[in-house]
């Protein structure tokens, strides 16, 4: 089923489906790597549950909560 | 016959190679390896801004090397993408360097194509091989070059391995005249292709923007919906509203056949062109897993922890402030003492009279008191530098973020901040020059208007000598104090401005935390000794400078006549008259002292300090005081020194005084409070000089006179409630 990135627990995995942001936004986390495809790891979140640090093609990023909610992802079961 | 042909002198030839490549890829790193300049290499997203050239002499080529910001891709997100870009297509080296991470070769190889597209020769240098190995990874390097179709060089930045291959490399690839013809025409399946190929038409057709840029990269930009092409391209008006035309058509259809934009679909292609080539066997992991991406994940599970990550930041900046107090304490102890000797030679060597007070209390009293503090802010760049280079400082970012952004920051503002300071001993400069990592005006003109509140190297003296007169049993508490007090006041003053006169939503945070690498010695001390040598420069130019003038300031004009005529009588009269030598001796200095307060009094510096006292007295300071603020001004040093220069004027026999500290704390018209009002007053007012003009450099000279007026305003407002308070309260 397909969910926002924010919706995703620390420690669980996904794949991403789709990037819906557009503009700068939009290009700069697909230039970091969020590509439909590809599969990410929730590391976990910062001391106020925001932002969030994922691990991707073999490095880790951080981005707020609000930039999450464009990516949509399926969650890949353990 | 040979032998001649072998003596003629070749002209040497020359290449220009730019070095590229994505930030935390060790690009700065190789720079310093190759031309052994001196640079600062940090693990923070786009910390070299400034342009960074080096030239090396090549047997027969003259190199001129220049370091590229680190950039992500070529889009113009941010301003360093935009620095670069322009330099390679305004500039159009013979050849980019680019410099990829080989531990995520798809991430990094997204640059590499669109250098690729731009049509520039391309050397990519696989670097940071040593993590390869590490994690078990094997690379076909020889493969990845025939498919990417330019050379590919393995190296080690950190123990330069490879970079002689690499620049060899480099140089015959820009001679070889066999190179693959660039740029490459990478496609974007049918639609999207035959979409350019109309575009790439008409751009060449009315040769629009091509002396610049070739034209299916223009036509590409325009689909990528690039503002900074795309505001270029309206300067010829016509042709481009008939791109933007197709622009729109085609986005539309996009977005309803395929839910994305062109530029999604576009990106795609981008990363499936490198799984492409990746797939081919390029990687190929052997064995298990990785063995420093564990020891990075082990430690960030502590590092970043939700609860002991801010837990552990506390305590890792207050043990600075432990290290950086018990350790600078002992060489400072010396210096101390050694400007101490030298005063006390001058005096005895040069004969009394002006040139001794010119030497003694305005050079040496004065720069002395600066440079006693050497090693104290030496053993705080070491830590801050220690800090960068490791990868926590990415951290401290990202654990700060969400409360940055709650008084309108953003996490990259936590960087300027501490460089400022917010660790204590940082300098505003460069803190305001570190504000361009920040892409939203608004936010980044909230951080560099706050971000001179810091306490930064040149107020910690100030600190240093006001603790050690009135609270010597607390001085790491005090400081410590101190810095959270700046924290608090910063963002209090960003959140009032982004409230009021800089309203504006915040901008997003997408932050790369890069592996956390144990800074090479080399680097730390590098960057170390550059900003301490800096800083003893400055106490030999500038400072020195200020204090001679405040010198002169506090001399001249000396005394009138019938006056030190009138000390003189008064001396000549308790030496005949009293006859106990300790009782005589005792009204002897009385008399010089009040001699000496008199003449500085009555010299211009004096007059200046007299007439702002009847307002600075709100807050407790005297005209000695206001002298040091007024030349504080010019820079936060020449407080101090201007303290030694004010408080040895006074005093007649420098020898016996004591170091300043005990002189101003024996001094009447101290207290406690007037003590924490004048480091208030430090803390906040106006910053120096050189820092105003670099925050008009970076804003515009309305903002950085806005701060001058209104941090010097809350400074006063805030000193003057606690001088009264404390006083009325507490004594």
């Amino acid at each position: 089923m397909q969910k926002s990135l924010r919706q995703i627990a620390s420690g669980e995995k996904a794949i991403v489906t789709s990037v819906t942001a557009e503009g700068d936004v939009g290009r700069r986390l697909r230039e970091m790597g969020l590509s439909p495809g590809t599969e990410i790891k929730i590391l976990g979140r910062a001391p106020l549950k925001d932002p969030v640090s994922i691990r991707l093609k073999n490095y880790t990023l951080t981005l707020r909560n609000n930039e999450a909610d464009f990516i949509l992802v399926n969650k890949v079961e353990a | 016959m040979e032998a001649a042909v072998k003596w003629k002198i070749k002209e040497k030839s020359t290449a220009t190679i730019a070095l590229a490549g994505n930030p935390n890829s060790g690009k700065t790193t190789l720079f310093n390896a190759i031309t052994g300049a001196h640079q600062h290499v940090g693990n923070y997203p786009g910390i070299t801004v400034d342009r960074k050239e080096g030239t090396i002499n090549l047997k027969d080529t003259t190199v001129k090397l220049i370091d590229l910001p680190g950039t992500y891709s070529l889009s113009a997100y941010s301003q360093e993408e935009l620095v670069a870009r322009n330099f390679l297509t305004d500039e159009k080296p013979d050849i980019v360097v680019d410099i990829v991470d080989a531990t995520m070769l798809e991430r990094h190889l997204y640059l590499a194509i669109q250098f690729i597209e731009l049509g520039i020769p391309v050397v990519l240098a696989l670097n940071m091989m040593d993590d390869v190995r590490k994690q078990n990874l094997t690379i076909d390097t020889e493969k990845l070059s025939q498919l990417l179709k330019c050379p590919v060089v393995e190296t080690i930045a950190r123990s330069g391995k490879g970079k002689k291959e690499l620049l060899d490399t480099a140089v015959s690839h820009v001679k070889d005249e066999n190179r693959e013809p660039t740029p490459l025409e990478i496609s974007y399946g049918t639609e999207l292709d035959l979409i350019l190929d109309d575009m790439t038409k008409i751009i060449q057709e009315y040769h629009f923007m091509t002396d610049r840029y070739p034209a299916r990269w223009i036509a590409l930009k325009y689909l990528e919906n690039d503002s900074q092409i795309i505001r270029l391209g309206r300067l010829n008006n016509k042709i481009s509203k008939k791109l933007e035309g197709i622009v729109d058509r085609t986005k539309q259809h996009c977005m309803k056949t395929m839910k994305v934009p062109p530029e999604a679909i576009i990106a795609d292609y981008r990363y499936g062109l490198i799984n492409s080539i990746l797939k081919q066997n390029i990687v190929v992991q052997e064995k298990t897993r990785q063995e420093r991406i564990d020891f990075t994940a082990k430690l960030d599970r502590v590092l970043v922890h939700r609860f002991g990550g801010p837990i552990l930041m506390v305590a890792v900046l207050y043990a600075m402030f432990q290290i950086t107090f018990s350790l600078g304490e002992v060489p400072m102890g010396w210096l101390e003492s050694i400007f101490g000797w030298i005063a006390s030679t001058a005096t005895a060597l040069i004969p009394e009279g002006m040139l001794q007070s010119l030497a003694v209390s305005g050079i040496i009293d004065g720069v002395g008191g600066v440079m006693g503090f050497v090693p104290l802010i030496a053993i705080m760049f070491l830590m801050i530098s220690f800090l960068e280079d490791s990868g926590y400082m990415a951290r401290v970012a990202y654990m700060l973020d969400r409360v940055l952004r709650i008084f309108g920051l953003h996490g990259y503002s936590a960087m300027p901040f501490i460089i400022s300071g917010g660790i204590a001993g940082g300098c505003a400069v460069p803190g305001v020059m570190a504000t361009r990592t920040l892409r939203s005006p608004k936010e980044k003109l909230a951080t560099l208007l706050t971000a001179p509140f810091m306490p930064c190297g040149a107020k910690l003296p100030v600190f240093l000598l006001l603790i050690a007169a009135f609270f010597t049993e607390y001085k790491a508490q005090m400081m410590f104090s101190i810095t959270l007090f700046a924290w608090v006041m910063a963002l209090l003053v960003a959140k009032l401005v982004r409230t009021t006169v800089i309203k504006g939503e915040s901008t997003p945070f997408i932050m790369e935390l890069p592996p956390y690498r144990l800074p090479t010695l080399r680097g730390v001390f590098i960057h170390t000794w550059e900003r301490t040598w800096q800083y003893i420069k400055k106490a030999g130019t500038v400072i020195l400078a200020v204090s001679i003038l405040l010198w002169a300031a506090m001399t001249f004009p000396g005394l009138p006549e019938e006056q030190t005529n009138q000390f003189e009588i008064e001396r000549q009269a308790a030496f005949t008259t009293i006859q106990s030598p300790a009782e005589r001796e005792q009204i002897l200095t009385d008399i010089n002292n009040l001699e000496g307060q008199t003449a500085l009094r009555h010299s211009l510096a004096g007059k200046v300090g007299t007439l702002l006292e009847p307002f600075s007295q709100l807050a407790g300071f005297d005209w000695r005081t206001n002298i040091a603020l007024v030349g504080g001004f010019a820079a936060k040093e020449v407080i101090v020194s201007t303290f030694g220069t004010a408080y040895s004027l006074g005093d007649v026999d420098p020898e016996d005084a004591g170091t300043l500290s005990s002189r101003i704390a024996a001094d009447p018209t101290w207290n406690k409070f007037t003590a924490l009002a004048m480091i208030v007053f430090v803390l906040l007012y106006a910053p120096c000089v050189v820092t105003v003009v670099t925050m008009a450099k970076e804003s515009s000279w309305r903002w950085a006179i806005f701060a001058t007026a209104f941090n010097t305003t809350l400074g006063f407002g805030m000193a003057v409630a606690i001088y009264q308070v404390g006083t009325k309260l507490f004594t």
